[in-house]
């Protein structure tokens, strides 16, 4: 064989071999560190575990156990509420915002989208150490603001009393996601026809229902998207209560979350099996949860 | 101006003011002296720079900074090639497999990632790795949302380009290196950013998988932190202030990046 037909030898083996050589790291790392412990999660939820090293098979006992947990309910509950404040109070207040902001020939709007957004930048750790400053009593920013305004008593213990827990968690939420949130619902506005608008004016119709029969079905797909994104997040919750609480669940489990229960029965307990089966839980509860907003949003579409 | 506009500004201000306050007070409390703490809302009369220099004597700050600059620009670095590479192979070639790999990507997208946390702990246990950066690492070196995003960009670079490169004689590799990555400039901007906020914010992981101080990152290092120096909170918020630097700064360097990346087209015609 000559010089000249190996090279083409070659050149087309690698050209037929190339694709290979490029997923196969990617597919490598993800079968091990991906797949393998997902099929191994399945079979873990129906084991107790010791650390990792002793396992002992108890079928639907984790399921069962955790059924009738009452911290695990604790959990639930704590997670739901704030589930529903991202939905219910948060992700209005993102969308008035976007409306704010789309008003034509506004000034600054870089500078205002830029200004609500960055708090996202800050991570979820870092927001949580810097609002477990503004909380303290009697020095905190917060209390000396409300102190000034509302005569709110200067020491309140925001993270220090059961009920005023989950108001604080929502009220950091509401600073770090409010704006990441806007931008979605700001790219959605942007894309309506503003001539759907005019036309709607010459009909005579309120600033309401312009909002009920031009916004609101211009916006629906994302609106969707970001309900159930921001569902998913929140059911996701660990980082702000958990170092906010100084690596508690706070009083009377307050600022209990699913995934702090996970990770205290995991790695605080040592059981990697109940974990499992948690997580297990946690999954379905988000895919159902998921299905139903899916459904709900969809149905809207018949009535409009 | 009209009155709507006004109360349009008005409400516009007052939120821009509400989100804004807590950043300018955490620099004014990382700029006060130890005496002055307590006594001013925000800023003191004299600037200090005690809290820093507390952060960098009392605490092992500048390592738990150093680790996390560490884990991250190699997660990052990792990341991305593994994410191009492959999003490059789904994009332009036919390959066998390539169907079920998308299928079964697409499926594990849709599980909590909390899922595998605890399975993924034995495996790095039985690695022997828990405790090291290898151990935070590793599991996080495939971001399969970072392939499809690459996949999903990729899928518009025309065939042609690619042909002309092959019948000039350059390799797959090659081609990947000189016209794929170029041409992939925003995305990796893009993607780079995302993958650094994940990587640098990232707590559970760690949490789960760093015992010893030295080698603890800035969240796990903050968080420790949050319980020993609750009563004098200036070093808590200096040490903040330090840990959120380098994603802001990545993000108004990037954002210029990824705006004239989109606009400069690599093929014309």
């Amino acid at each position: 064989m000559r010089a000249g037909e190996l090279k083409s030898a070659v050149f087309r083996l690698q050209h037929r071999y190339a694709p290979y050589v490029f997923v196969a790291p990617f597919v490598l790392v993800f079968f091990i560190f991906m797949l393998y412990p997902l099929v191994n999660s399945l079979i873990l939820a129906f084991y107790v575990t010791s650390g990792p090293k002793s396992q002992v098979f108890v079928g639907f006992a984790n399921f069962v156990f955790l059924l009738q947990d009452p911290d695990f309910h604790t959990a639930i509950h704590n997670t739901v509420i704030y589930a529903s404040c991202s939905v219910f109070l948060q992700l209005p207040l993102s969308l008035g915002l976007a409306m704010l902001l789309n008003q034509a020939r506004l000034r600054g709007r870089n500078f205002f989208r830029l200004g609500f957004f960055s708090p996202n930048l800050v991570g979820q750790v870092f927001v949580a150490v810097l609002f477990s400053v503004i909380f303290i009593p009697k020095f905190g920013l917060l209390n000396r603001v409300l102190h000034a305004l509302f005569e709110i008593p200067i020491d309140t213990k925001w993270l220090g009393s059961p009920e005023l827990v989950m108001p604080a968690l929502v009220l950091t939420s509401l600073w770090m996601y409010v704006g990441f949130n806007m931008i979605y619902f700001l790219a959605a506005l942007q894309t309506i026809d503003v001539q759907l608008y005019e036309a709607a004016d010459v009909d005579g119709a309120s600033p309401w229902q312009k909002f009920l029969h031009v916004t609101v079905p211009g916006i629906r797909p994302v609106a969707v998207f970001v309900i159930v994104l921001s569902t998913i997040g929140s059911f996701q919750l660990f980082e702000l209560p958990y170092v906010m609480l100084e690596s508690t669940a706070g009083p009377d489990n307050a600022g209990l979350t699913i995934v702090m229960y996970l990770y205290q029965n995991g790695w605080i307990l040592g059981d990697l099996g109940f974990a499992s089966a948690i997580g297990w839980m946690l999954t379905l509860g988000v895919f159902v949860i998921s299905l139903v907003q899916m459904g709900l949003t969809g149905s809207w579409k018949t009535d409009a | 101006m009209s009155a709507t506009k006004a109360v349009v500004y008005a409400l516009l201000v007052a939120a821009a003011m509400v989100m804004l306050t807590p950043m300018v007070w955490l620099l004014a409390a990382s700029l006060k002296g130890p005496d002055d703490l307590f006594s001013y809302l925000f800023f003191a009369p004299t600037l200090s720079g005690y809290n820093f220099r507390q952060l960098f004597t009392e605490i092992p700050f500048l390592r738990f900074l150093m680790n996390s600059l560490f884990v991250t620009g190699v997660t990052v670095l990792v990341q991305l090639i593994f994410a191009s590479m492959g999003g490059f192979a789904l994009a332009k070639y036919e390959f066998r497999g390539k169907k079920p790999i998308m299928v079964l990507m697409l499926a594990t997208m849709t599980i909590p990632a909390q899922v595998l946390m605890a399975p993924m702990y034995e495996l790095i246990y039985r690695f022997g790795l828990v405790d090291t950066y290898m151990g935070l690492i590793i599991p996080s070196a495939v971001s399969v949302f970072g392939m499809f995003l690459f996949r999903q960009s990729l899928l518009e670079l025309p065939d042609d380009l690619l042909q002309a490169a092959r019948i000039d004689g350059c390799s797959e590799l090659r081609l990947y290196w000189t016209v794929v990555l170029p041409v992939a400039r925003p995305m990796i901007g893009a993607f780079c950013l995302i993958s650094f906020m994940a990587s640098w914010n990232s707590f559970l992981w760690p949490q789960i998988i760093l015992q010893t101080q030295e080698r603890f990152t800035l969240t796990i290092g903050l968080n420790q932190m949050v319980g020993l120096y609750s009563q004098e909170y200036g070093a808590l918020m200096a040490g903040t202030l330090l840990a959120v630097m380098p994603v802001m700064l990545l993000f108004f360097l990037l954002q210029r990046e990824f705006i004239s990346g989109l606009t400069a087209g690599a093929v014309k015609g």
